[in-house]
């Protein structure tokens, strides 16, 4: 009953034990490798690979291992001056990366490294008249970057400088009839842009609004038999969908509904033995983006060795506790 | 891979590249290395044409040059990393600063996306283009041919509905959404699409015997597909389950012989509904045996379907404490724990 056409097969000599120690050392050493094609070719998205390297080294507590003022300064030197923040030097502004220098400079509790002020006027200027966020000037728009604007916005203390009302209208108008939502009015159920719209009504003091038992039966049906979790239905499973799926059911309070043990060995299995740092699935080249989220979704199961995460936020509970930010959580 | 890398297929690098630094036109230029902050702790390795461009493209922009070549200079680095925003952006602005053909554009922006199409960049560019030259023309084409090669594209479809939408262009459309469907029944992103279409056209009032008849002939043909079922239960659902005449009938039919997950969580709905909205003429016993019919589904979906037991337990705890009589003599439902709900400080066990 139930068979999924498409699914991966863990082989039985799979990782099944947690190696934390050489994640670490993965994400010290990354930059710094002779060959780093794939480092320049991401530059377009750096300062999001430094928010994934850093949280996944807090959450298993080794943050001290990277270069927090050089990492400071970088930030600096990508701040324009609309106030919007860059992926890199000498690249434009975007909310996707005005999110992530925000997420990092919490972690380092150096927020006063920026202007916030004008970080708060490049926000406000995004959204547009029905309530949504553009990415940049260029208007592309998307649920995503009504998440960004409001996480980066709640990590400030500063919700209140934009049309909450009006922004929460407009993500509601993205619900669809399977529960879930995509990343426009019409647009499909996908976990990733439901991940954004669940932490955004989350902030936003909102989720009463989810259809809970709906979308998080839609959640659980992402679970294949091989323990992993997919984005969207007839799908190959991804362990970024591990914390997509995951936190979203953590937030609307239904995480119980996954089987925990299958989907903690599935993640395991994506961990590479001999260069640290976790792939998409078993067997594929690893990469940052893919070891935070396989450590965070093992965090969300309860492992203990690693820090507890905050599943709107994606960043060590210990930080959102000392800036005393507690977004809600439905039980 | 996560960052979309590719290499360049090599019909497209001429058989010697001359570095933009050996090109006496571009000498007055002074190229601008890459700054990887003010104390860079990594020492980094490029290609040498990776380098040659984008140096050249770092200058160009210090510069704000507004030029042939700086457009020419673009479609290398799109070539080398289309997912570099900065250069799109970059791009754009030579596009109206030079008046250039847009129509050239769409030919190019077609030919980079039928190589990468999955990147924001390049689809929100062609949109912009289309915007530009308000001609949506070719773009139903354009997206079908893509979906052809990845029916389930997110990019393609966000930018076909955008197109629909914007242009009123809604009359073949489910024509479309059902040869897709012939073709995979499984596809989520066509019945996604079906009921983006309806919903905006003729609305779901008249088309629900049509949709029904439709959603149960596909699921005859491939019982367990989550997507027909899901959009059964969704067109359903703001009329309520019960509420329509003879389908419980046809989907214990359907039961005998196409019988799935999918099928019983239906069921259930159907019977929850069922208990919700009682006509109060309707006896206490009848609903106590639909209540039991109902739990039975969970029952078994709970055996069957392990990898979600606690979503079907957590459905008939539900349902029964809901409906269910105070009759000492009902059955507790086997391996029924107590509920254990999380609270939101904890972290749970794995």
């Amino acid at each position: 009953m139930g068979t999924q056409v498409k699914d991966v097969i863990i082989k039985p000599d799979a990782p099944s034990t947690l190696l934390l120690d050489k994640h670490a050392d993965y994400i010290a050493a990354y930059g710094s490798k002779k060959d780093d094609y794939e480092y320049t070719l991401s530059e377009y998205l750096r300062m999001s690979g430094i928010y994934w390297g850093l949280t996944v080294m807090d959450l298993m507590g080794q943050l001290p291992r990277m270069n927090r003022q050089e990492i400071i300064d970088f930030i600096k030197a990508c701040q324009h001056e609309c106030g919007g923040i860059s992926a890199s030097i000498g690249h434009d502004p975007h909310l996707l990366y005005t999110l992530s220098a925000v997420q990092i400079l919490c972690l380092y509790d150096s927020v006063d490294a920026l202007d916030v002020d004008k970080v708060v006027e490049y926000i406000k200027g995004l959204q547009q008249e029905d309530g949504s966020f553009a990415g940049d000037k260029w208007g592309e728009i998307d649920t995503r970057f009504s998440f960004c604007a409001v996480a980066t916005l709640a990590l400030l203390g500063k919700m209140d400088t934009i049309n909450v009302d009006k922004a929460v209208e407009f993500v509601l108008s993205c619900m669809n009839f399977d529960g879930g939502f995509g990343c426009r009015p019409g647009s499909e159920s996908h976990a990733g842009q439901i991940y954004c719209c669940s932490g955004f009504l989350s902030l936003t003091g909102q989720l009463h609004q989810v259809n809970a038992d709906l979308l998080g039966w839609w959640l659980c049906e992402r679970q294949l038999p091989s323990g992993g979790l997919n984005g969207r239905p007839e799908k190959l499973p991804d362990v970024c969908y591990s914390w997509w799926v995951l936190a979203s059911l953590k937030i609307i309070g239904r995480i119980h509904w996954i089987d925990k043990a299958k989907l903690r060995s599935f993640i395991l299995a994506c961990q590479d033995e001999e260069t640290g740092g976790f792939a998409d699935r078993p067997g594929d080249m690893v990469d940052p983006f893919h070891t935070l989220f396989g450590v965070a979704g093992l965090s969300l199961l309860g492992d203990e060795q690693i820090k507890p995460v905050n599943p709107v936020l994606c960043m060590p509970e210990d930080v959102l506790q000392r800036i005393n930010l507690q977004p809600d959580l439905l039980s | 891979n996560k960052y979309n890398t590719r290499f360049i297929s090599t019909d497209k690098i001429p058989p010697v590249f001359l570095c933009f630094r050996d090109r006496k036109e571009w000498a007055d230029l002074e190229p601008v290395p890459q700054d990887d902050g003010p104390n860079p702790v990594v020492k980094i390795a490029y290609s040498e044409k990776f380098s040659d461009v984008y140096d050249y493209f770092r200058a160009l922009l210090k510069n704000d040059e507004r030029s042939e070549r700086a457009f020419a200079l673009t479609s290398e680095a799109i070539e080398l990393n289309a997912a570099n925003y900065t250069v799109w952006h970059y791009r754009r602005v030579l596009l109206q600063a030079l008046s250039k053909d847009l129509r050239e554009e769409m030919r190019y922006i077609t030919a980079i996306i039928e190589e990468q199409p999955k990147n924001y960049q390049v689809w929100h560019h062609r949109r912009m283009v289309v915007e530009w030259l308000n001609d949506p023309s070719e773009e139903l084409e354009f997206i079908a041919d893509i979906l052809s090669q990845d029916a389930k594209n997110y990019h393609a479809w966000q930018h076909r509905q955008w197109v629909i939408q914007e242009y009123k262009l809604w009359d073949d459309e489910l024509d479309f959404v059902e040869n897709l469907l012939e073709e995979d029944v499984r596809n989520n992103s066509a019945w996604n699409q079906r009921h983006f279409v309806i919903s905006h056209t003729s609305g779901f009032s008249d088309a629900m015997e049509r949709e029904i008849q439709y959603c149960l002939y596909q699921i005859k043909k491939a019982p367990n597909n989550e997507s027909a079922w899901n959009y059964l239960k969704g067109i359903l659902q703001p009329l309520g389950l019960s509420a329509q005449p003879g389908l419980l009938e046809r989907v214990l039919e359907l039961k005998q012989t196409h019988c799935s997950p999918y099928l019983l969580a239906f069921l259930f709905d159907c019977y929850e509904d069922a208990l919700e909205n009682s006509k109060e003429n309707v006896a206490e016993e009848e609903q106590q045996k639909t209540l039991k019919k109902a739990l039975e589904i969970c029952q078994l979906l709970a055996q069957e379907d392990t990898i979600r037991k606690e979503y079907w337990l957590f459905l008939g705890r539900s349902l029964k404490n809901k409906h269910g009589s105070s009759d000492p003599s009902d059955e507790p439902l086997a391996d029924d724990p107590e509920p254990s709900v999380p609270v939101s400080e904890q972290q749970e066990m794995s």
